[in-house]
């Protein structure tokens, strides 16, 4: 195969790993079949269509690909939840309403290179039984959505959709459904309620997943942009070479998003595990900008709950335990998780010394208190009381008991709520209040520390004061 | 007075109702789409026109109007300009940039509130909102103008897109 040449000024960096976003700014790479053709585009769908369906979910399970929205949840597992004496309809629906802070992945696939996605979505499709599949693209991707209404349409022509997938007996439709601009549709129940037409509340569980009862109350299939280009790939390899991309439980490669206070923002695909934290911010990304210092990171989309730059991790290294620093942080599912944190959806924000938590901390209770559906009480009121709190600490009028406060909103949210949502609007809250308690207390009045309030922050209303008077 | 639907818009509808074989409902947000697309925004009659073509009570038709930030019932500019007011794009300064175009614009924002997001220039040529992350964290500030998406809105870039307008 011919090398692959990219525009100037967006190479990718030496320590990255092009699969999914080999054809991302490509030079004279674009959005047509035939561009894709070129690259033996489709052969995976017929590869595929001479396996069993079960050979193709075994082979995805087996080659341990875990979704890349948020959850991390293995993909293979997921598509064995239809239960097995299901005589219903099956859907699948391909989750492209990116709309996690700090994502920003799922918007190079739909625009640069469709026909990735639909050749992953069908091939997913026949593994799980669907003739129906739906792409939920968020509102305000209009031109992806027009580009994957015309890929779709070409992919039809060529027979690669339609009532019989290259003459396999297959029989699949696709459609593109526009959502409206509401973060609350990527949680997938919600989303399902958006494609019945309906206001997108999220439904109550159990039942965990819509595979047991999803679209129309028939089993469906939610799955992000990201991980059904992945099983394209699958396919392609097999599930031994794929699994060794990556790191064990943590195969194959995923995309970073970075943005923030670095040199070079943007995306960057990495084996998964194989690139530190560190690495990714110094080498990748070229560093802090000048004569800055790193504060904190968001390691996995505004929900993942924050870093510290002088944190220190405890990490299972075999039976030992291995004390880390944030820059040894591999950037995988296990280890940030073990970090007390998320790979999430893959957005790495970083923050250096010039940024107040407090103003980071507004800001994204500003998102989470105008993106809640409301449904449940204590995510409703209290995302707004978040917000309104930390409105009060970023204006100066805040009394250091509101720090207090404003933790045990986010406690009162986390777990009590239908659906995840409730957790990720808490979760910058309880972290940033936990971990820069003595910050948000400086930012407040201490003249106004007029109550008790718990031991940290007396102790550092106490401090306050002594540096007020 | 009855809303006037074009006969090549109603084709168009009657296409998109058949996207959704098994529920007429589900062709609501796409129906208030293509509306909103040609009307520039979605008023009570086109809410009742919507709610008969698919056989629903217009409740359910105006409940979902009113939930999605993306459907507005007031007419907008003819130029809608949506700023992302998000972490990645705040800190790359897109409260700055909402200024700018305000000012450049002559768009009054004092007005605005959770449930009445847009301002709207006094000619009526300009339109403008924050929108929640528009997913360019990497190139912030971003913005969109109608479907038009924008990265790395600087000064200069601003001037240009607003002379695009003309």
């Amino acid at each position: 195969m011919a090398k692959v040449k990219y525009i100037a000024g967006k190479e990718p960096h030496a320590k990255e790993h092009r699969m999914i976003f080999k054809n991302v700014d490509r030079e004279g790479w674009d959005v047509s079949l035939k561009t894709y053709e070129k690259e033996g585009g489709y052969k995976q769908l017929a590869k595929a269509l001479k396996m069993e369906p079960k050979a193709v979910q075994d082979e995805v399970k087996a080659a341990g690909l875990r979704g890349r929205g948020g959850a991390g949840f293995p993909t293979g597992v997921k598509w064995g939840f239809v239960p097995p004496n299901n005589t219903k309809p099956v859907y699948l629906i391909c989750n492209a309403d990116e709309s996690e802070p700090g994502t920003f992945k799922d918007r190079y696939i739909i625009h640069q290179d469709p026909h990735q996605l639909i050749e992953g979505l069908i091939i997913s499709a026949y593994a799980v039984g669907a003739h129906l599949a739906y792409i939920y693209i968020r509102e305000e991707f209009p031109e992806g959505a027009k580009i994957l209404e015309a890929a779709i349409e070409e992919a039809r022509k060529k027979k690669y959709i339609g009532k019989n997938v290259l003459g396999s007996g297959f029989e699949l439709e696709v459609y593109v459904h526009r959502g409206a601009g509401a973060y609350i549709c990527g949680e997938e129940t919600g989303l399902i309620e958006s494609l019945e037409g309906k206001r997108p509340y999220p439904r109550i569980k159990p039942p965990y997943f819509p595979a047991a009862m999803g679209l129309y109350l028939c089993p469906t299939i939610v799955n992000n942009v990201e991980s059904l280009c992945h099983v394209k790939h699958i396919i392609d390899m097999g599930a031994t070479a794929y699994g060794k991309l990556g790191t064990p439980r943590n195969t194959g490669t995923r995309i970073l998003c970075v943005s923030g206070d670095v040199q070079r923002p943007g995306y960057y695909e990495i084996q998964v595990g194989k690139v530190t934290m560190g690495e990714l911010i110094n080498d990748m990304c070229g560093g802090m900008k000048k004569g800055r210092k790193l504060k904190a990171v968001i390691p996995g989309g505004s929900s993942s709950k924050i870093l510290r730059a002088d944190e220190k991790f405890t990490l299972k290294k075999g039976d030992k335990d291995v004390v880390i620093g944030l820059k040894d942080i591999p950037m995988d599912f296990d280890s940030l998780m073990a970090c007390g944190s998320m790979a999430g959806s893959g957005g790495v924000i970083v923050l250096d010394d010039s940024r107040a938590i407090s103003w980071v901390l507004n800001n994204l209770n500003t998102f989470y208190a105008h993106e809640s559906c409301g449904q449940c009480t204590p995510c409703r009121e209290g995302s707004a009381w978040m917000k309104k709190i930390t409105d009060r600490i970023v204006s100066g009028n805040a009394s250091p008991e509101d720090v207090d406060t404003l933790e045990s909103v986010a406690y009162n949210i986390d777990g009590k709520t239908i659906c995840a949502f409730g957790e990720a609007c808490s979760w910058p809250t309880e972290a940033m209040v936990a971990k820069f308690r003595d910050e948000l207390i400086g930012d407040t009045d201490g003249k106004n520390a007029n109550r008790p309030v718990s031991k940290e922050t007396q102790q550092a209303a106490k401090n306050l004061k002594t540096l007020n008077t | 007075m009855a809303l006037e639907v074009p006969a090549d818009l109603e084709k168009e509808i009657d296409e998109r109702i058949t996207h959704y074989p098994e529920s007429l409902r589900s062709a609501v947000l796409p129906l208030l789409h293509l509306m909103q697309e040609h009307f520039g925004y979605i008023s009570e009659d086109a809410v009742v026109w919507v709610a008969e073509k698919l056989e629903l009570e217009p409740i359910r038709v105006l409940e979902v109007v009113t939930f999605y930030p993306g459907f507005r019932q007031k007419q907008v500019g003819k130029h809608h300009i949506r700023v992302c007011r998000t972490l990645s794009c705040a800190m790359a300064g897109s409260a700055e940039l909402m200024d700018e175009f305000c000012k450049k614009t002559g768009i009054d924002r004092s007005s605005v509130s959770h449930h009445d997001p847009i301002a709207v220039s006094e000619d009526g040529k300009y339109s403008i909102e924050f929108a929640e992350c528009l997913a360019g964290c990497g190139t912030g500030p971003v913005c969109m103008v109608n479907d038009d998406f924008h990265e790395l809105v600087g000064a200069e870039k601003m001037e240009e897109i607003l002379k695009n307008c003309d």
